[in-house]
């Protein structure tokens, strides 16, 4: 080629210079964990579902959630969200409402009649579940899945533990309840129900392994002076009997000791039989109750009265008697001498509740402690080969935590049962706020689900929290910050001042090409999730 | 609690794209095939804000003008680091000749493509702050009053940064360079001094005149191809961080750039035959303090003993801003 004047070279492309050669940090695409799947206690991945609920494909949200918990519709009813408490987005305008949607993906599968994938022919081994509670359900169900035999045995008349015997319906909505649980049934898990186990050591005969899910359904008694006509019954049994036998009498006016969220599902559970006034007596303050916040103000707006820093001291004829309490400089509450009588036609006592475990003392080498078992980290009790979870072992005694114990148990169980022991996953190192680059995000603000009209909620059973509709679900799904998880939004290879991200396609993410990747680190800083993390480079 | 209208996705469309957005809502930036007008390799700092915009403006008019594009270049970092001989990185027809000259040389291929009948085929004109509001500026003022069929871009990053950051008139008041140091009773760059070329392009009452900033892909894009729409001189001007001359980390460069259009001392707007027609509203105001002290060029206002007076002097210019530009009307 002849060239021009004082020209000697060709012309080139700079694509020559390996700029990647200057780096001294490289960017590097991560998954880091989302601080409400860090919260989940029942490991759901909720970033992982809301991801496909966003787009609008309910099913595969739904199909990615049922890989961790069985009971969406239930759950996004009664879990006390821990998720929501811990969500980024909460530091912006409000979390994610993530149970109202995953109470709209559990509903509309219930009404699709969607069914998870089919689960293998059940194998050689055999595993007995005693209870079938949420835990008792939970690992039924992963067993089923990854192929084994799985007996549920139960006592009651219905399945579902204290999600039925235990929450009111105006929460839980018992066709809700059938729904999900007939599911599991569908996928060949075998209930035994109406049927009792006294020794689970006779039991175990023609199993491999036993989950124990027995929960705590004996209501923890205190000693109250009472006379000949005075009316007591303890919380769980009123409870239970709301289910299976005929309504309790409770009179006009009734008193519930107690702080938790029982105490208020009875307060409330009376309210609805007729009780003209339902005062809950509690001896501390309203800020040390242990019950939820959430349930406490639905109480509130109820109607519900407190009496806070009181013990019941009596019962007779006319009511029960209670002393002023005060705390001292530790918090503690201490008598006072100065009594109160109230009027009152029953009292319920809601003071927590204990395990019976009588079907364990012919089992050898068995830790108890607090009347819980002890479970080690795999949840197997001391005795090979039989695992625990849900209220009788040490936890906070939720449907979520008992969910997660049965995933968790499944598949230690599932090990156990190829004589291998389970080893999860390495966790992610977690998507903190201040990872995320929020300049991103819009504002928008949380979609409220409607409440049922407190004046019809007095006096009914139906449920309080309505759904969200198929429009605004999708609003809320997208709320979604994403945190830790790339969800393809083109920044960072927009912003590369090199050209040196790869888009790779939807659904396929990126790629960094580090022949020109300079190390500026601006992909990581614009990531709106914090997806992206700059490593130094190895000398 | 009434709903609030889906006005955004997930994130808005503050993102370059979103795999939740209509394609046609998406930037070109988040197009696979975008023309990358100036390729990889280029030889820009760690963080280029101005190798950025440069790729940012003329993928977009690439797009408007389905490539029939020809780009005049001044002299300047942008031209140093993407066209050092034998090798460039540009991607498009370009042009380099002298460091003031790129108005005019715009102007005469212009011209060119006229008598040769190809009126299909647009021309760019681009440079720095030194070859636009100096060196240049003459050739521009010409270029204006003629109205010229040129779209002049000028990438400003407040000094001469390809010399060793010499002041120009594009510097701010209170910025080091290294002619105006910080050092004695008033350091850094004196007030009162300098110039706003967007306003003198409006003087000249051509038909497009528009500012944007690296930091407002969606902005930025949608004037380029308001000004690819329109014959006649049209000039953009884009703010473009420099990590090195203004010693912000490379990192950083878009939240500098963010924090100058927020704190109102880059107002966004944009005008037609000489009236401002439009103007962005900040979205989350922030104080100019926040800006000046990712810059290691204002150090010298922090430390352990703030030079209150003069970051108020600052602040005050920025207020000036948001009332005359309507930054913060509903």
């Amino acid at each position: 080629m002849k060239k021009p004047f004082a020209i000697t070279l060709d012309p080139g492309s700079s694509l020559a210079n390996h700029t990647g050669s200057w780096r001294t940090e490289r960017p590097v695409y991560v998954d880091r964990l989302p601080p409400c799947n860090h919260a989940c206690p029942a490991g759901e991945d909720i970033q992982g579902w809301l991801y496909h609920a966003e787009g609008g494909d309910y099913r595969r949200a739904w199909e990615a959630l049922v890989k961790h918990n069985p009971f969406p519709a239930i759950m996004g009813r009664v879990c006390y969200h821990p998720c929501e408490d811990a969500c980024n987005r909460g530091k912006l305008d409000e979390a994610v409402g993530i149970h109202a949607v995953e109470r709209f993906l559990g509903d509309l599968a219930i009404r699709r009649g969607w069914l998870p994938g089919k689960p293998a022919g059940p194998g050689a081994k055999r595993v007995l579940v005693v209870g079938s509670g949420p835990s008792g359900l939970s690992c039924a169900y992963h067993l089923r899945l990854m192929g084994h035999g799985v007996v549920i045995v139960d006592s009651a008349k219905a399945a579902g533990g204290m999600m039925r015997y235990g929450i009111p319906k105006y929460r839980l909505p018992r066709d809700v309840l059938d729904a999900e649980i007939s599911r599991i049934e569908s996928m060949g898990v075998e209930f035994r129900l109406n049927s009792r186990i006294d020794d689970i050591m006779a039991a175990m005969a023609g199993f491999d392994a036993a989950f124990l899910a027995v929960g705590a359904h004996l209501a923890r008694r205190t000693d109250i002076p009472a006379g000949d006509a005075s009316r007591i019954l303890d919380a769980v049994c009123l409870l239970h009997d709301m289910e299976d036998g005929p309504p309790p009498m409770l009179g006009r006016r009734v008193v519930v000791y107690g702080g938790g969220n029982t105490a208020l599902d009875v307060a409330r559970t009376a309210k609805r039989l007729g009780a003209l006034e339902s005062l809950i007596v509690y001896r501390r303050t309203k800020e040390q109750m242990p019950a939820h916040e959430s349930e406490l103000n639905e109480a509130l707006q109820e109607g519900i009265l407190f009496k806070w820093l009181s013990t019941v001291k009596a019962m007779d004829e006319g009511g029960v008697t209670v002393e002023k309490m005060v705390l001292d400089e530790t918090g503690f509450p201490q008598p006072t001498g100065e009594f109160e009588k109230m009027e009152a036609d029953s009292l319920v006592l809601a003071l927590g509740q204990e395990s019976e475990l009588g079907l364990l003392k012919n089992v050898p080498d068995l830790e108890i402690e607090n009347g819980t078992v002890k479970v080690n980290s795999s949840m197997m009790t001391s005795h090979p080969g039989i695992f625990a979870g849900g209220d009788m072992v040490p936890s906070d005694r939720t449907v979520t935590s008992a969910v997660g114990h049965g995933k968790k148990a499944a598949k230690n169980i599932d090990a156990w049962l190829r004589n291998e022991t389970y080893i999860a996953p390495e966790k992610h190192e977690i998507a903190g706020f201040d990872k995320m680059n929020t300049w991103y995000y819009s504002d928008a603000p949380r979609t409220v689900q409607p409440e049922l009209d407190i004046a019809r909620r007095g006096s009914t059973f139906d449920e309080v929290v309505g759904g969200l509709t198929g429009k605004n679900a999708l609003f809320e799904a997208r709320r979604c910050l994403s945190c830790g998880n790339c969800f393809e939004c083109d920044n960072c290879f927009g912003v590369c001042p090199d050209n040196a991200v790869i888009k790779l396609g939807p659904g396929l993410r990126f790629a960094f090409d580090y022949d020109y990747c300079k190390g500026c680190g601006l992909c990581a800083a614009e990531c709106p999730c914090g997806a992206i993390k700059m490593v130094p480079e190895s000398i | 609690m009434p709903l609030q209208p889906i006005k955004f996705y997930q994130t808005g469309t503050f993102t370059v794209g979103n795999r939740l957005l209509d394609e046609s809502q998406r930037t070109v930036q988040a197009n696979m095939r975008r023309t990358n007008s100036l390729n990889s390799g280029h030889r820009a700092c760690q963080g280029c804000g101005e190798a950025l915009g440069a790729r940012y403006a003329l993928d977009a008019a690439m797009q408007a003008t389905k490539n029939r594009l020809i780009a005049a270049n001044a002299t300047g970092c942008l031209e140093v680091f993407s066209t050092p001989y034998p090798e460039t990185s540009w991607q498009i027809p370009w042009m380099h000749s002298l460091f003031g000259n790129a108005a005019s040389v715009a102007t005469g291929i212009a011209a060119a493509l006229k008598v040769k009948g190809k009126q299909d085929v647009r021309v760019i004109a681009q440079g720095g702050d030194g070859g636009t509001t100096d060196i240049g500026f003459a050739c521009l003022s010409g270029m204006f009053e003629r109205n010229d069929d040129v779209l002049y871009i000028c990438y400003d990053n407040e000094a001469y940064m390809n010399t060793g950051v010499q002041r120009s008139s594009a510097t701010p008041p209170a910025a080091r360079t290294a002619t105006t140091p910080a050092a004695g009773a008033h350091p850094g760059n004196s007030f009162g001094t300098g110039k706003n070329v967007p306003l003198i392009a409006m003087a000249h009452r051509i038909p497009f005149v528009a500012t944007a900033s690296v930091a407002n892909l969606h902005d930025l894009e949608a004037k380029v191809n308001k000004a690819m729409t329109i014959h006649g001189a049209r000039y953009i001007h884009i703010h473009v961080p420099c990590p090195l001359g203004w010693g912000s980390h490379p990192s950083d460069t878009l939240k500098v750039a963010r924090l100058a259009v927020e704190s109102g001392l880059f107002p966004l707007f944009e005008a037609e035959h000489g009236e401002i027609t439009a103007s962005l509203r900040l979205r989350k105001k922030a104080p100019v303090e926040a800006y000046l002290k990712l810059q290691r060029r204002f150090s010298h206002l922090f430390g352990e003993k703030p030079d209150r007076d003069t970051i108020a002097m600052i602040q005050a210019i920025a207020d000036r801003n948001i009332e005359k530009f309507g930054l913060e009307s509903p």
